[in-house]
């Protein structure tokens, strides 16, 4: 029960962003709904999954597929860098656990109250329930989409209004208001500079401020 | 024609790439996870990668013809409401129904 409610804010987001691929997938291509519940299912990666709805309309190559999925997805790789000290487990729930580690569950756990008292456990086991909202969403979306033909509701709203309610749990976690306020000015530099590139761009560059911040502050403390 | 060929090597490579952005760290980072730059990163990325993606994700919000107002002034009202309920469910629900109802 404690987790399922840890879990609700990803619920909220998963279940609407969820249906709205679902939808979305089966009325752009005229696919089945089982292809749509096959993303989730094993790529379940939010924003890539959206952008294959584009390049299976496109028909694009395997190769542009690969690397466009692989640069969207870059911003993991942090997640992952981020996590390397905290996580603990072990073989298949270690597995399960990395191959899960989306925006949201990464956002999730690194956020939590120390008062939470989670174990290593529940860390994967939330991982698994905010991957079942997810397919779950796509399969209801799926269905939907294959029966009727729904007007233009707005759903695009939602993937950035989730976003934000990420972004001020970061904020209310770790009080970092100057530090958020250079990212925002470096991603609107990045989509006024290359918009098609903008997640790449703007990593890029703010890893960079921050390493040189880094030896900056090294250097302060260990002059050679 | 039929397109299951290229949907399975389709959903096999997409699965492959962000795979291997999410377990690279932990296959060939893993010895220097004590260092202090990834402690430093740990620490201070993840609030920089939030703001990026709220930015990465409203740049594909409508803002010609002042539709700038909806877009903004919704997620305003879920960045507020969240901040002062804690409610992810009422934030994003209220933001949501603001901007379907004015877009």
């Amino acid at each position: 029960m404690h987790l399922l409610r840890l879990s609700l804010p990803v619920l909220f987001g998963y279940l609407p962003l969820g249906m709205a691929f679902g939808v979305l997938f089966v009325t752009e291509l005229g696919l089945e709904w089982y292809w749509a519940v096959a993303f989730s299912i094993i790529v379940f990666a939010g924003s890539a999954q959206f952008l294959s709805v584009g390049l299976i309309a496109n028909h694009a190559g395997l190769f542009e597929v690969f690397v466009a999925v692989f640069l969207l997805n870059s911003r993991h790789i942090f997640y992952g860098l981020t996590l390397l000290s905290s996580l603990n487990l072990k073989g298949w729930r270690k597995a399960y656990m990395v191959f899960a580690l989306t925006d949201e569950t990464f956002s999730l756990i690194t956020g939590l109250p120390k008062e939470s008292g989670l174990k290593q456990n529940d860390y994967w086991r939330l991982a698994g329930i905010n991957q079942s909202y997810w397919v779950f969403g796509t399969l209801v979306g799926a269905l939907m989409g294959a029966q009727l033909t729904l007007p233009d509701l707005g759903l695009e709203i939602v993937l950035p209004a989730l976003f934000v309610v990420l972004a001020v749990e970061q904020y209310r976690t770790h009080k970092t208001a100057g530090l958020m306020l250079i990212a925002g000015l470096i991603g609107l530099v990045a989509i006024w500079l290359w918009q098609d590139q903008m997640l790449l761009l703007s990593i890029s560059a703010a890893l960079l401020l921050m390493l040189m911040n880094y030896l900056r502050q090294q250097w302060t403390k260990h002059p050679i | 024609m039929d397109q299951t060929p290229y949907l399975i090597s389709f959903i096999a490579l997409a699965a492959l790439a962000t795979l291997a952005t999410r377990a690279m760290p932990f296959l060939f980072l893993a010895r220097h996870s004590r260092h202090p730059l990834l402690e430093y990163l740990g620490r201070y990325l993840p609030p920089v990668l939030m703001v990026l993606l709220v930015v990465y994700a409203v740049s594909d919000l409508p803002m010609a013809n002042q539709q700038w107002v909806i877009s903004l002034g919704s997620l305003m009202a879920v960045a507020v409401t969240q901040w002062l309920s804690k409610n992810a469910l009422l934030s994003i629900a209220l933001g949501s129904f603001l901007y379907m109802l004015l877009i």
